[in-house]
């Protein structure tokens, strides 16, 4: 029974699955090529890497399950980035105060994405092409200059070990009480990605709201004719988008300590974002995947360049090898085409 | 009948009327439907009937009369809210969502919650209790809806539909691809409903399933309701009868005088065995030079299917094809067109697969001969305007310039650069897939004639209609499909309306 589950999730879920293999061999291979592998510095390094385009392309999840795709995702990490530079820090009430304002920012720029979409009756497509370059105007006029002020302790903190960060703040004896060991050598980006997973996607999934995003999906019709919520779904897809992208920013400003409204950096997290949700096995038609998928797809992605530190592979190659293990990876699903019986299914 | 009548309806139209861009779908509706029976509505392909259960289900809004439940004037804004008055529809077009499991879908408006979010585990057993209720157990609650074939997902249908508490269960064409054991499970289903006095409404082609299953028939004609009555009051001919009614004949170009298989041309179109999927089980067709050949039959018979599988459009074809000296059936209509023996097919949506909207008349009419008239790899400005010329002159097609965009014209005219574009191959063989759905008279009849003046040109035309009486006045012998198969061929003065539904319901009047 349990080996028929597994491999009836394995068939449902093939591009997730696939994916998570990949991740694995990969994740393996560069470590043990790596000169100082499966170590905690190795992880600490390469997660905080990680965790902004993990974020935006859980992101872009949303959207894309909704059947659209959102090009603003980029440039709300960057504004939120800018906000962030500018009010995380100061009391440690003030720091909270400022990432709670970050992520509020963030996700009001979600809802106004929401609204266009939803009420101006605009492509998701086109909207977000616009919202995202105001984003980046915002951007701009937060933070004209690269630099910024976050608080040295916090970045510390939450940019290294389970142990550094209890050391930083003075809490389990400084990390050397006994409960906390086992989790010691944990990068702290990872707890927090986990968390934000955990906390917010899965309920998400299991709302009725979450399940609408999927049935629209999937088919608008049938999901409108069985009296599902449809605009509240699309804003929320989009408003939780904003709050994703922004949790993105927020990390960013910490561990780089400023912000940069860099719009090349803005249009790249965008296009590697929708690389990453296709990697992760949710499809661009909408209905099926999810942002855990798109977090192994990130992942996938940040591993990807890794080798390259390694494996001296001249820098101009770069994107030509990237562009080859992309087309590869998303290949995958295009298999399903053979299946159609009806040719013209291809084209609805 | 005279207890259920003294029954307060539960549903009621009063002078109800609907209108589609002008033409009627349904004209001063008076309609009851009382708990605790079995409603049959019965009439042609067209006659409203869809259009009633979707006023009722909330998803059309009437343009006149009221629609009274259990006595209170009620207009339903969405599905979700005739649900919440308890009428719950089950569509011809399935409504389940594919890429979600069989527990979500049946669950979906209402799902069972712990702490806000959705309780998979109780959603599960709610799901099994359902899928029991219609004697699904074999479905897992956890396979997704697009694993499912046909027949289980309009069981999973049917368990969603009970999930909802149902006052008014509405099942349109709702057994269309169900096994006989299943049809069983429905039908003792419905009986259980009805004791508890719930109001079904069955709406089915399947004369013998109305017969075996509801108390009371209603007929509709043409947007019209024409009677009610108990089972049993009138015999299937009669009925049959008041389904087609006496309508004004419409002007049909004259036959040729042989229609006698041995003097019409060759054999240009021969099919037998053919087969794919479940929608087509074994077609045999042969169409020859000259000759208009009709595909009859109720709505989703295969008719469609199979003249996409004609035109490559399907894979996984079985069954052996001829056209003309080339055996077997072409890859793809890129293929049909330029074959040796040329084909076109004039689609079922003129909008999505006929036209390019936004594209001008010129663009259109030349979309398909671009062979025709191009030198080498350039297209020839002169010959196209020259074709564009012929084809508006050849079809009259009222346009304002060729450049404008096809979507200015009128439905007729659309159809008429649909038909325009496959002229400018000089097609062998014409496949018509229901040409004159949602025209004006006048235009229909300028495409009756334009047919009949291709087959004396010698070209062979298949043609499917869902208006019998198209069939009647153009076709040479009309095949009446049922079930993916030919179950009847008519010649000549062989055809009529009665022969004709009494095929398309695979009954025998005669026999009645």
């Amino acid at each position: 029974m349990r080996v028929f589950r597994l491999k009836r999730w394995v068939m449902q879920n093939v591009g997730f699955a696939t994916a998570l293999l990949l991740l694995f061999v990969l994740l393996i291979t560069y470590n043990m090529m790596h000169p100082r592998g499966f170590s905690s510095a190795v992880a600490i390094q390469n997660s905080n890497e990680a965790v902004a385009i993990i974020f935006v392309a859980m992101a872009q999840t949303l959207p894309v399950l909704l059947g659209g795709l959102d090009l603003s995702v980029g440039a709300i990490m960057t504004l939120t980035n800018c906000i962030a530079s500018e009010v995380v820090n100061g009391s440690p009430a003030q720091m909270l105060f400022g990432a709670v304002l970050t992520l509020l920012s963030g996700s009001a720029f979600g809802l106004l994405n929401g609204c266009i979409v939803v009420y101006g009756r605009i492509q998701p497509i086109i909207a977000t092409l616009a919202t995202g370059a105001v984003a980046i105007g915002l951007a701009l006029a937060v933070r004209p200059k690269p630099g910024g002020n976050v608080d040295d302790d916090l970045s510390w903190a939450l940019t290294n070990s389970v142990y550094d960060l209890a050391d930083t703040y003075g809490f389990a004896d400084g990390g050397d009480a006994w409960w906390i060991r086992p989790f010691a050598d944990i990068p702290v980006p990872i707890l927090i990605v986990a968390i934000v997973a955990l906390v917010v996607w899965l309920p998400f999934k299991r709302s009725v709201t979450g399940r609408t995003v999927y049935a629209i999906g999937s088919a608008e019709g049938a999901a409108y004719m069985s009296g599902l919520p449809i605009n509240r779904a699309k804003i929320t897809a989009f408003t939780l988008g904003g709050f994703l992208a922004a949790c993105g920013g927020l990390y960013l400003a910490i561990q780089t300590s400023s912000g940069n409204a860099d719009i090349q950096q803005a249009g790249a997290y965008t296009l590697n974002s929708i690389a990453a949700v296709v990697l992760g096995g949710t499809s661009l038609l909408g209905g099926s995947g999810g942002a855990i998928g798109s977090l192994v797809g990130a992942m996938i992605l940040r591993v990807i360049s890794f080798f390259f530190r390694i494996l001296d592979i001249d820098p101009l190659l770069q994107p030509l090898i990237e562009g080859f293990v992309l087309l590869t990876a998303v290949s995958v699903g295009a298999f399903r085409t053979l299946r159609v019986k009806n040719k013209l299914d291809l084209f609805r | 009948m005279s207890d259920a009548s003294l029954v307060e309806p539960i549903v009621e139209y009063r002078g109800v009327s609907k209108f589609f861009s002008g033409i009627r779908a349904l004209e001063k509706v008076d309609f009851a439907c009382r708990p605790g029976t079995i409603h049959a509505i019965l009439g042609e392909n067209g006659a409203g009937k869809s259009t009633l259960m979707k006023i009722m289900a909330g998803v059309l809004k009437p343009d006149a009369g009221d629609v009274r439940v259990s006595g209170d004037a009620v207009q339903f804004p969405t599905p979700q809210s005739a649900c919440d008055a308890g009428i719950v529809c089950m569509f011809q077009e399935l409504s389940l969502v594919p890429d979600l499991s069989v527990a979500d879908n049946i669950c979906i408006s209402d799902p069972p919650r712990r702490f806000g979010l959705i309780d998979r585990r109780q959603q599960v057993r709610r799901a099994e209790e359902l899928l029991a209720r219609v004697r699904c157990e074999d479905v897992d609650p956890n396979s997704l809806v697009r694993e499912l074939s046909l027949s289980r997902r309009q069981m999973v249908e049917i368990a969603k539909a009970l999930g909802r508490d149902p006052k008014v269960l509405i099942l349109d064409e709702a057994t269309s691809a169900l096994t006989s054991r299943d049809v069983q499970t429905v039908y003792d289903l419905l009986a259980e409903l009805k004791a508890q006095g719930v109001a079904s409404l069955f709406i089915s082609h399947r004369m013998h399933e109305v017969d075996a299953l509801c108390d009371t028939l209603s007929v509709f004609r043409n947007g019209q309701h024409i009677e009610t009555f108990a089972k049993g009051t009138k015999s299937e001919r009669d009925i049959v009868r008041l389904m087609i009614g006496r309508d004004v004949e419409t002007q049909f170009p004259e036959k040729p005088l042989v229609s006698s298989a041995s003097d019409a041309g060759e054999a240009i179109l021969e099919v037998s065995g053919l087969k794919w999927g479940r929608r087509l089980n074994g077609i045999d067709l042969t169409v020859r030079r000259g000759e208009i050949v009709g595909l009859g039959g109720l709505d989703g018979q295969g008719q469609k299917e199979l003249l996409l599988a004609l035109f490559g459009v399907l894979r996984d074809v079985d069954g052996s094809v001829r056209i003309g000296d080339r055996k077997g059936i072409p890859a793809s209509p890129a293929a049909a067109k330029s074959a040796v023996t040329r084909m076109a097919l004039v689609p079922e949506d003129r909008k999505t697969e006929g036209l390019m909207l936004g594209m001008s008349i010129a663009d259109n009419l030349l979309s398909s001969s671009y062979a025709q008239i191009s030198s080498g790899p350039f297209i020839d400005p002169t010959k196209a305007r020259d074709a564009v010329a012929e084809g508006i002159a050849k079809l009259q097609i009222k346009v304002g310039a060729p450049d404008d965009a096809v979507m200015t014209l009128s439905g007729g005219n659309q159809q008429k650069v649909v038909i325009a574009k496959w002229l400018m191959i000089d097609p062998d063989i014409i496949l018509l897939n229901d040409p004159t759905r949602g025209i004006d008279v006048g235009t229909k009849q300028e495409i009756y004639k334009l047919m009949r003046d291709l087959a004396n040109e010698g070209k062979a035309i298949l043609f499917y209609s869902s208006d019998y009486a198209e069939l009647i006045g153009c076709c040479d012998r009309v095949s009446v499909l049922y079930g993916g198969r030919v179950v009847s061929e008519q010649v000549g003065d062989a055809i009529t309306e009665e022969s004709l539904v009494s095929a398309s319901l695979n009954i025998d009047t005669e026999g009645a």
